[in-house]
C-alpha cells in the first residue's frame, strides 16, 4: 500500500511536470508580452519595454525560462519557508500573492455546484430508475440529453438576464398571479405522484393533495407579502423538522424501528428549544460561533441516537445526526431570512446580483454578509451546476438500473427483506462505487469550467486570473493557475483510486 | 461497418434455414434504422448542413442566398427580423421573407448570411476534431492495447499528461494561439489535444479482445500484427469508436463555441456561433434576435448528435443501454467504465503505479 502511494505520487509528479511543460511552451509561443508595450505611444516606451524583459526574464528563451520558473515553483515544496515563488505578472504582482484570493471564491463556487451536483443528481437518477419509463423519467432523460448540448455561457448568460433581471423586477410587486400558481401546483403534484408511484388510486389522492396544498401555499405566499418579509417562525420550523424526522427514519430505518424514530422526534424537538433559546446568541454571532453550534449539533444528534438506540444503534445515530443537521439547518435558515428586509433595503431592492462576489460597502453582520455571498454565488453556482449534474443524473440512474439487476438484489429480495431495506442497503451502496470516479473527474471539470462562468459573473477568481493572463500574454499567472489546477486534478484523481480500492475489496492496490 | 474477412460473432444473426443469417453489420444499421429519435436526427443534421452550404456558398462558390456574411447593408427596420410567420387571417402579415428574414446586427450585416457560416464553421470543426480525435485516438490506443507492457506504459503515460490539463484550458491556449488563422487550423490544432478518451476506451478494449480465441487462431496462421490488429481486433472493436468519435463531435462543437465565446476561438471577421453570441450578449435586451439564432443553433447541431451517437450506441449494443456521454469541456474518460476495473481484475488502478 505505502509503495503504491509512493510510487503513484512520484509519477504524479512527473506527469504534472511534463503537462507543465507544454502548457508553458504553448503559452509562451502562443502570445507576446509586449504587445501593449510595443503599440504604445509613451515617450519612455523603451525603457518600459527593457524593464518588462527584465522582471519577466523573457531575454531568456522558453524552454530555459521553464527552468527558472520550476525552480522558482519548487521552492514552494520546502515546508515553511515561504520561499515559493511563482514569478510576477506584467504589472509586477507576485503571483503567489493574488493566487491565494482568487482560489477562494473559485474554491466556494466549485464546491458548492459540485456538492448539489452530486446530492440532485444522485437523488434524481435514483428516483428515475426506480421509476423506469415513467412520465418523469422521460422528462429527465430528455432535459438531461438537452442540458448535455446547452454549452455553459448560454445558460449563464440566459440565467443573468432572466433570473436575475427577472425576480429582481417581480420583486417590485411581488404578487404571484392565480394562472401561475395553478400551473405551478399542478406541474409539483405531476412530479410527486410519479414519484410516489403505485396504483392509479394512490398516485391520483397524492397528486391532488400536492396540487392543492401547494397551491395554498404559494397564494398564502403571495397574499402576505411574505417574499418581501420572510421567515419561517417556530411552528413552521417544528412541523418540517418532525417531517424530516419522519421522513429520514422512512429512508433510513424503516418506520417500525420506533427508537431511530423517537431519537428524530427528539431532535426536532431539541431544534425548535433551541430556536427559542439561541436568538440572542445568534445576535451576537460571527462566522466561528456559527461553525461550534455546526459541532454542537452534530454532537447532540450523534448522543440522542446513542442512548435511544438499541441494538442496531448505528441506524439510530445517523438519523440523530441529519434531523440535527437538517434541522439545525432551518433554524439558521430563519435567522437568516430575518435580516432579509435589512439586506433588501441595502441593495435598494434588486437582491440578485448578477456581477461581482460582494456588494461593495457592504457592512453589516455575519447575516447581512451572508446573505449577500449566497446572491452573488447563486446564479453562477447554478450554470456551473447544471454542467455535471446532467451527466450524475444519467450515471446514477445507470448504475442503479445495473445494480438493481444483479444478483445479490434478487437474493435479498427472495429472503424477504423489504424494497426499504434493498434499496438503501444493498443497491444504493454499491451503486456509489462507480461514482467516486466520476466526482475526481468533475472536479477538474468544474475547475475548467469556472472559466466561463467566472468571465460571465465578474467573479475574481482563478478562472478570470487565467483568462486574463492569457489574453495579455502574462505568462506566471497563467502557469499559477495551471499547477493549482492540474495539481487538484491529479490529486483527486489518486483519492479517487484510493477510496475505489477501499469500497470495492475486488480491487486490489499492489 | 461489415466485416465479412474478420471473425466477428454474428451472435444475434437469425439462424432460419431459408435464408443465410445476416452480418453483424447489417443487424447493427437494420437497428439503428429502427431508431427513429436517431434517424430522424441524422437527416435533420444532413439537412442543417445543406441548408447552410447552400445558402451563402462555400468559398468561391456563390450560395442562393443574396447577401454575404461579412457584406455591411443599409439598416432596415432597426435590424428587426423580417420574417413573419403569422398568417394574415391570424391578424399577422403573412408568411414573408422579408429583406432580412432574421435581422442584422449593429452594423448592418445580414444576420441570416452569419449564422449560416457560423453553423458551417461549427460543422467543420465539428468534423474535423471528430476524425483527428478518432485518429490518433485508435492508433495510441490501439498499440498500447495490442502490445501492452512497456509500450503501454508509456503511451498511457503520456495520455495521462493530456488528461491533466482541462480540455478548455488547453483549448484556451491552442485556440489563442492559432484561432486567427481560420476554422480549419484551429480544428487541426485541437484535434491534438482531445484524443485521449477515445485512446482509453481502445485501450481496454484491445486490452479484453486480444486475448479471444480468433486472434489467437490468427497468430498460429501467421498473422502479422499489423494484420491482426486492422483486419481482426479492429473491426471488433468499431463499435466503441464510432459511438465515443460521435459523442467526441457532439463535444466538439461545444467546446469550439465556448472557446469563440471566450474570444479564443475563431475571430471576427470570420464568424462563429459562439462569437455571434459573445459579441452580442451585451445587446440581450435591445436585439434578442442576436442571441437566439446562434443559441437555437448550437443548441441542436448538439442535440442533434447526441441523440445520433445515442442511437449508435444502442444499435452496436442493445442489451447494454447504458449512457456514456462525455464532454470535452469536462473530460471525465472514467476508470469506473473501465471493463477491467468493472470485472475486479486489477486493472487501470493499480497500472498506474505499477509500471
Amino acid at each position: 500500500m505505502v509503495s503504491f502511494i509512493l510510487r503513484r505520487i512520484l509519477v504524479s509528479v512527473l506527469i504534472l511536470l511534463a503537462a507543465s511543460f507544454i502548457m508553458y511552451m504553448l503559452t509562451a509561443y502562443s502570445s507576446d508580452p509586449l504587445e501593449d508595450l510595443r503599440s504604445s505611444n509613451a515617450l519612455n516606451k523603451d525603457r518600459l519595454i527593457q524593464a518588462r524583459i527584465q522582471t519577466l526574464q523573457l531575454d531568456v528563451p522558453p524552454p530555459l525560462r521553464w527552468f527558472l520558473w520550476l525552480g522558482g515553483a519548487a521552492k514552494c515544496l520546502i515546508p515553511l519557508a515561504n520561499a515559493c515563488d511563482l514569478g510576477s505578472t506584467i504589472s509586477n504582482a507576485q503571483v503567489i500573492d493574488i493566487l491565494p484570493r482568487a482560489m477562494q471564491s473559485t474554491i466556494q463556487l466549485v464546491t458548492g455546484a459540485l456538492v448539489l451536483a452530486i446530492v440532485l443528481g444522485l437523488a434524481l437518477g435514483i428516483i428515475t430508475a426506480l421509476r423506469q419509463y415513467s412520465g418523469l423519467d422521460n422528462v429527465i432523460t430528455f432535459t438531461s440529453f438537452f442540458l448535455f448540448s446547452l454549452p455553459s455561457f448560454l445558460i449563464a448568460v440566459l440565467l443573468k438576464e432572466f433570473i436575475a433581471i427577472g425576480f429582481n423586477n417581480f420583486l417590485e410587486k411581488p404578487i404571484i398571479a392565480i394562472p401561475l400558481i395553478i400551473v405551478i401546483a399542478v406541474i409539483l403534484g405531476l412530479i410527486i405522484q410519479s414519484i410516489v408511484g403505485g396504483d392509479g388510486r394512490r398516485r391520483l389522492i397524492v397528486g391532488g393533495a400536492t396540487t392543492v396544498i401547494s397551491a395554498i401555499v404559494l397564494y398564502a405566499i403571495s397574499l402576505s407579502g411574505w417574499l418581501l418579509h420572510p421567515g419561517l417562525g417556530p411552528v413552521v420550523i417544528l412541523l418540517l423538522s418532525v417531517g424530516i424526522a419522519v421522513g429520514l427514519t422512512a429512508l433510513i430505518a424503516g418506520l417500525r424501528n420506533r427508537r431511530a424514530l423517537t431519537t428524530g422526534l427528539i431532535v426536532a424537538v431539541l431544534a425548535l428549544i433551541s430556536y427559542f433559546s439561541l436568538q440572542g446568541l445568534f445576535d451576537i454571532s460571527s462566522a466561528a460561533t456559527l461553525v461550534i453550534l455546526g459541532i454542537a449539533t452534530i454532537v447532540v444528534g450523534l448522543a440522542v441516537g446513542f442512548f435511544m438506540g438499541g441494538y442496531d444503534r448505528s441506524q439510530s445515530m445517523r438519523v440523530g445526526v441529519i434531523t440535527a443537521l437538517m434541522s439545525g439547518g432551518l433554524v439558521l435558515l430563519d435567522r437568516f431570512l430575518q435580516s432579509w428586509p435589512t439586506y433588501f433595503s441595502d441593495v435598494n431592492g434588486r437582491p440578485i446580483a448578477t456581477v461581482g462576489y460582494q456588494t461593495p460597502n457592504l457592512g453589516g453582520d455575519v447575516w447581512v454578509s451572508g446573505i449577500d455571498s449566497f446572491t452573488h454565488f447563486m446564479l453562477p453556482t447554478i450554470a456551473l451546476l447544471l454542467i455535471s449534474f446532467a451527466s450524475y443524473t444519467r450515471y446514477a440512474r445507470a448504475g442503479m438500473l445495473e445494480v438493481m439487476g444483479q444478483d445479490y438484489v434478487r437474493t435479498a429480495r427472495a429472503k424477504g427483506l423489504p424494497e426499504r431495506t434493498v434499496v438503501v442497503r444493498h443497491a444504493f451502496r454499491n451503486m456509489l462505487i462507480p461514482i467516486t470516479t466520476l466526482v475526481a473527474f468533475d472536479v477538474g471539470a468544474l475547475l475548467g469550467g469556472a472559466i466561463i462562468t467566472e468571465s460571465i459573473f465578474g467573479i475574481p477568481g482563478m478562472g478570470q486570473l487565467f483568462f486574463a493572463g492569457l489574453r495579455r500574454g502574462d505568462l506566471n499567472p497563467v502557469m499559477g493557475y495551471f499547477i493549482v489546477i492540474a495539481g487538484m486534478a491529479i490529486l483527486f484523481n489518486f483519492l479517487a483510486d484510493l477510496a475505489y480500492a477501499a469500497l470495492d475489496p475486488r480491487v486490489r492496490v499492489r | 461497418m461489415s466485416n465479412d474477412n474478420s471473425p466477428v460473432i454474428a451472435a444475434e444473426a437469425t439462424l432460419s434455414d431459408s435464408k443465410p443469417p445476416e452480418s453483424q453489420g447489417r443487424l447493427i444499421f437494420k437497428r439503428f434504422l429502427g431508431n427513429r429519435v436517431a434517424v430522424g436526427a441524422l437527416l435533420l443534421i444532413i439537412a442543417i448542413i445543406i441548408f447552410a452550404i447552400s445558402a451563402i456558398g462555400l468559398g468561391p462558390i456563390p450560395g442562393w442566398w443574396k447577401y454575404g456574411y461579412t457584406g455591411l447593408n443599409d439598416q432596415s427596420n432597426g435590424g428587426r427580423p423580417t420574417l413573419s410567420v403569422v398568417p394574415q387571417w391570424l391578424g399577422g402579415t403573412g408568411i414573408t421573407l422579408g429583406d432580412h428574414p432574421w435581422g442584422q446586427d449593429r452594423i448592418g450585416k445580414d444576420y441570416f448570411a452569419m449564422t449560416m457560416r457560423g453553423i458551417q464553421n461549427s460543422v467543420l470543426v465539428m468534423v474535423v476534431i471528430g476524425l483527428m480525435a478518432t485518429a490518433i485516438g485508435v492508433t495510441v490506443g490501439a498499440i498500447a492495447g495490442y502490445y501492452r507492457g512497456k509500450t503501454d506504459a508509456i503511451l498511457m503515460r503520456i495520455t495521462d499528461i493530456f488528461i491533466v490539463i482541462p480540455a478548455l484550458v488547453i483549448g484556451s491556449v491552442v485556440g489563442h494561439a492559432v484561432g486567427g488563422f481560420g476554422a480549419a487550423t484551429l480544428a487541426v490544432m485541437l484535434g491534438f489535444f482531445t484524443w485521449m478518451g477515445i485512446a482509453r476506451l481502445v485501450r481496454g478494449e484491445f486490452l479484453s479482445l486480444r486475448e479471444r480465441e480468433f486472434v489467437e487462431a490468427a497468430r498460429v496462421a501467421g498473422a502479422s500484427d499489423a494484420r491482426i490488429i486492422f483486419r481482426h481486433i479492429l473491426p471488433n472493436a468499431l463499435g466503441v469508436v464510432i459511438v465515443s468519435a460521435t459523442l467526441i463531435m457532439a463535444s466538439a462543437i461545444l467546446l469550439e463555441t465556448a472557446l469563440s465565446f471566450l474570444g479564443f476561438g475563431i475571430r471576427p471577421p470570420d464568424v462563429s456561433l459562439g462569437n455571434l453570441i459573445s459579441s452580442n450578449q451585451s445587446a440581450f435586451q435591445t436585439r434578442p434576435w442576436l442571441f437566439w439564432w446562434p443559441a437555437l443553433f448550437i443548441v441542436s447541431l448538439a442535440l442533434l448528435v447526441n441523440f445520433v451517437g445515442d442511437g449508435l450506441r444502442d444499435a452496436f449494443d442493445p442489451r447494454h443501454r447504458r449512457f456514456k456521454l462525455r464532454r470535452m469541456t469536462e473530460e471525465r474518460p472514467s476508470l469506473a467504465e473501465d471493463e477491467q476495473v468493472r470485472a475486479g481484475d486489477d486493472g487501470d488502478i493499480i497500472d498506474a503505479g505499477q509500471k
